[in-house]
């Protein structure tokens, strides 16, 4: 620990200079072409949150497939899989990711360690336009000739890239992979930047120890995302060869339609391990942020200060580490060695005890706690009760035994649905409904928010409990059309057409949340600057929204931690991490 | 995935080290800071670019060594694997890589000293010996084609060109880099400055040096 010499006021001097802003000239330099971290994490988000809705309405219409098969005619087979496949892909890529890092990533870093902005702004702007090219590249595969690849989202060679693959032979797959590249070269220039700004451009007295847990959450998973996605994108660049110049890296000697195909000797199980050596750190690249914002929201809105901060911290580093060395449990149904089997299962159920730390934690928190049951709490405790949920499903899928006879029906989508879709999804509703204010200086409306959040929760329940039930009669996934089993009982074609019926319900809730979003930016209540009395240093902006460089004249000064909540003695329920000592008491 | 798992678990030691020196132990919730004694961030007093230039190393560390990963174990997991040529022209070539990091090495000495000139001929002579090694790369490609192995022919042609490539690309990138320096003190920047962004030039280049050394001996090994 280094402090520079030579203090102001008894204040120790800044050991991060000053920076010289950039500054914008004009509309577009401001608001297109931006560097400030504020508008890029905005950007992201609008990008993310748009190619959302494509992978939303997908998702309805594989809904509609799967509950009434026969009734739409223009769902056909490979559409079907091309569907799967691009649900998945935007949703946990293009959308999971590209929000909790760029755009929570862009908008919290800089303002909750007390930093101006981003330490390299010209490459985080690169970052997302980058981001923006790799979505349009993934969009141009729906309108190329043949539609975007159906190859599932773990795009598994040799049946990725074979004619019989929607997109295999033509250009869907290519474009695929080019737009992981891109967004992966994107991703890297904006992680470099979160990592090195959570270093380097903390304020005075922000030390590692007082940063809020979602900036520990946000750094870790970045951390780990630029060690992952390097996997991901050496797996598309093999296979992109495989693919146009016939290499044999992932194909082995295959005969297709009577025709010996070129390739020879090459290992499917190759791209598997790549794939999910970055496939399993991801879920948790998703889930850190996850687990970070959720900490924050639970003790703003209980008024108590999170339970076990340092074992919150630890847990989170312990997860990240742990998450590199369990991916072959995606693997066990591709046969391999017991012992290995025997081990990863091991490792992923070893996971659990960091995580089951994490939801005690949460649990003791609010345990006597004040709490609000505001808009971003309900959701908050709706992810608790979810991640729990889809956790102990996850018990079972992690045990060799209990995997292999499930791992091809409805009840892993249920279970992964659960734990990596529903749920981080309620922290993104409870995130931007409590940060609403922040970024647009009005509330966002309650009772839209309500039915937002009820329909939602409910709903979600109603869709993804039903299939683990259908998951355990059998019922497999993947598939277009079940038709005449012996084993589907006619009960289950019911709950199916409910599932379906109940998707279409939440979809459309999701348009009450579009609409709040649009009609409160200039009819919502005024937020002022800390509508929520929160005490982590984004709320103690001088302006709200915050302009350019985030903190006026002076950088803040850190005197505490961030969740100070009804500290016997104190004035105030809460105290500002940026407020002195003396003034605390007074 | 040994070479990946080995490249993590340093990087996580280093982590582990790190991290261990920012208190992990301090019960935040007890420390309040008054004004005199707040404590400091721990920040290290490193400019943000060169931490950034380190991080990116360990991305394209992982990058590499994942080549290296998949290289290992698609030689041990089917039969066909033939062993590739290895062609004469890539020993000139480490010759000619060394070089260019040493003319950085060079330049970065200069600047240390304030002998503009130093750096304007160290950095030219490196980025020339670069440009040098990139020809040289191509003829062994030449040389390898020769011999009869195309991109397709067998998986360890189609590695040696790939992993050659990829090198080559970090490379190129950094000379554009190094362009812009070379222009920038041309154009009379402050030394202070010249000497942060020659000393990352540097820094990469040995990068890339050790990077090449290990991905030919790779390339020997197959």
């Amino acid at each position: 620990m280094s402090i520079a010499s030579g203090s102001v006021d008894g204040i120790p001097a800044a050991e991060v200079p000053d920076v010289e802003l950039y500054h914008p000239r004009s509309w577009i330099t401001k608001w297109v072409f931006s560097q400030d971290a504020k508008v890029i994490g905005i950007q992201y988000a609008l990008t993310a949150t748009a190619i959302g809705l494509v992978a939303l309405v997908l998702s309805w219409l594989m809904r509609l497939q799967l509950g009434f098969p026969g009734v739409f005619d223009f769902i056909t087979p490979a559409e079907y899989y091309q569907f799967i496949t691009m649900h998945g892909m935007i949703m946990v890529v293009y959308l999971l990711t590209a929000l909790f890092l760029g755009g929570f990533g862009n908008y919290l870093i800089p303002l909750m360690i007390g930093a101006r902005d981003m330490v390299f702004p010209y490459m985080n702007m690169l970052s997302y336009w980058i981001y923006l090219l790799a979505v349009l590249v993934l969009v141009a595969s729906f309108f190329a000739p043949g539609g975007p690849t159906g190859a599932g989202w773990t795009l598994y060679p040799p049946q990725s890239i074979l004619s019989g693959t929607p997109g295999g032979q033509d250009w869907g797959i290519i474009l695929m992979l080019l737009s992981l590249m891109l967004f992966i070269i994107g991703f890297t220039m904006g992680g470099l930047n979160y990592v090195v700004t959570v270093l380097q451009a903390r304020a005075r007295g922000m030390t590692m120890m007082r940063m809020p847990l979602t900036v520990w959450g946000i750094f870790t998973a970045t951390v780990m995302a630029l060690l992952a996605f390097p996997a991901l994108f050496v797996s598309a660049v093999m296979m992109l060869l495989d693919r146009l110049l016939g290499t044999s890296f992932f194909m082995p000697a295959l005969v297709e339609m009577g025709q010996r195909l070129n390739h020879e000797g090459g290992s499917p199980l190759l791209f598997q391990h790549l794939f999910w050596f970055f496939g399993h750190p991801e879920v948790y690249i998703v889930a850190l942020p996850a687990f970070g914002i959720v900490s924050d929201l639970i003790s703003v809105h209980a008024r108590r200060n999170i339970f076990g901060y340092r074992m919150m911290v630890w847990a989170i580093i312990i997860i990240g580490a742990l998450s590199f060395i369990v991916w072959a449990h995606h693997m066990y149904v591709s046969g391999m060695n017991p012992y290995f089997g025997f081990f990863f299962a091991t490792t992923t159920l070893i996971i659990a005890v960091p995580t089951a730390i994490k939801v005690y934690n949460w649990l003791l928190t609010l345990w006597r706690g004040d709490i609000h049951l505001t808009v971003p709490m309900l959701f908050a405790l709706a992810f608790i009760v979810t991640f729990v949920n889809g956790g102990l499903t996850g018990l079972f899928l992690g045990n060799v035994v209990v995997d292999v006879p499930l791992s091809d029906t409805m009840f892993v989508v249920a279970h992964f649905h659960m734990v990596m879709g529903v749920a981080p999804i309620f922290v993104i509703f409870g995130a931007i409904y409590h940060w609403y204010p922040k970024i647009t200086g009005r509330m966002l409306n309650e009772v839209m928010g309500r039915i937002h959040f009820w329909v939602s929760f409910l709903g979600a329940y109603l869709i993804f409990f039903p299939m683990h039930y259908i998951g355990l009669l059998g019922v497999p996934r993947r598939y277009h059309e079940i038709g005449e089993t012996a084993f589907v009982p006619a009960s289950a074609h019911t709950l199916n057409a409910f599932i379906s019926v109940m998707a279409l319900i939440v979809g459309a809730a999701q348009i009450v949340f579009l609409f709040n979003l649009a009609w409160s930016i200039r009819r919502g209540r005024s937020a002022g600057d800390n509508p929520w009395n929160a005490a982590s240093l984004e709320w103690q902006t001088p302006q709200t929204p915050p302009p350019h460089g985030n903190w006026g004249q002076d950088l803040p000064v850190v005197y505490r931690w961030a969740y100070d909540y009804s500290v016997p003695g104190a004035a105030q329920d809460f105290i500002p991490q940026n407020q002195p000592p003396a003034k605390a008491a007074e | 995935m040994t070479a990946i798992i080995l490249y993590v678990a340093v990087l996580g030691s280093i982590a582990a080290w790190w991290l261990s020196r920012q208190r992990l132990m301090a019960k935040p919730w007890l420390e309040v800071g008054a004004a005199g004694e707040a404590p400091g961030t721990g920040a290290s007093e490193v400019p943000a670019a060169k931490l950034g230039l380190w991080v990116f190393l360990a991305v394209v560390g992982a990058l590499l060594t994942l080549f290296v990963s998949a290289y290992l174990m698609r030689m041990h997991m089917s039969q066909d694997w033939r062993p590739l040529p290895t062609p004469w022209m890539l020993w000139f070539n480490t010759a000619l890589l060394a070089l260019s990091s040493f003319g950085l090495h060079r330049a970065q000495m200069a600047a240390r000293i304030g002998w503009r000139q130093g750096i304007e001929v160290g950095m030219i002579a490196g980025g020339l010996a670069a440009l040098g090694f990139l020809a040289g790369q191509y003829l062994a490609w030449q040389q390898v084609m020769a011999e009869g192995f195309g991109v397709a022919t067998n998986p360890s042609s189609s590695f040696f060109y790939l992993i050659t490539t990829v090198h080559g690309l970090h490379l190129l990138g950094g000379l554009v880099v190094l362009g812009r320096t070379i222009y920038r003190t041309a154009r009379g920047a402050g030394l202070e400055q010249l000497r942060l962004s020659v000393e990352l030039c540097a820094t990469y280049w040995h990068f890339l040096l050790v990077a090449w050394i290990a991905l030919f001996g790779l390339l020997l090994h197959g």
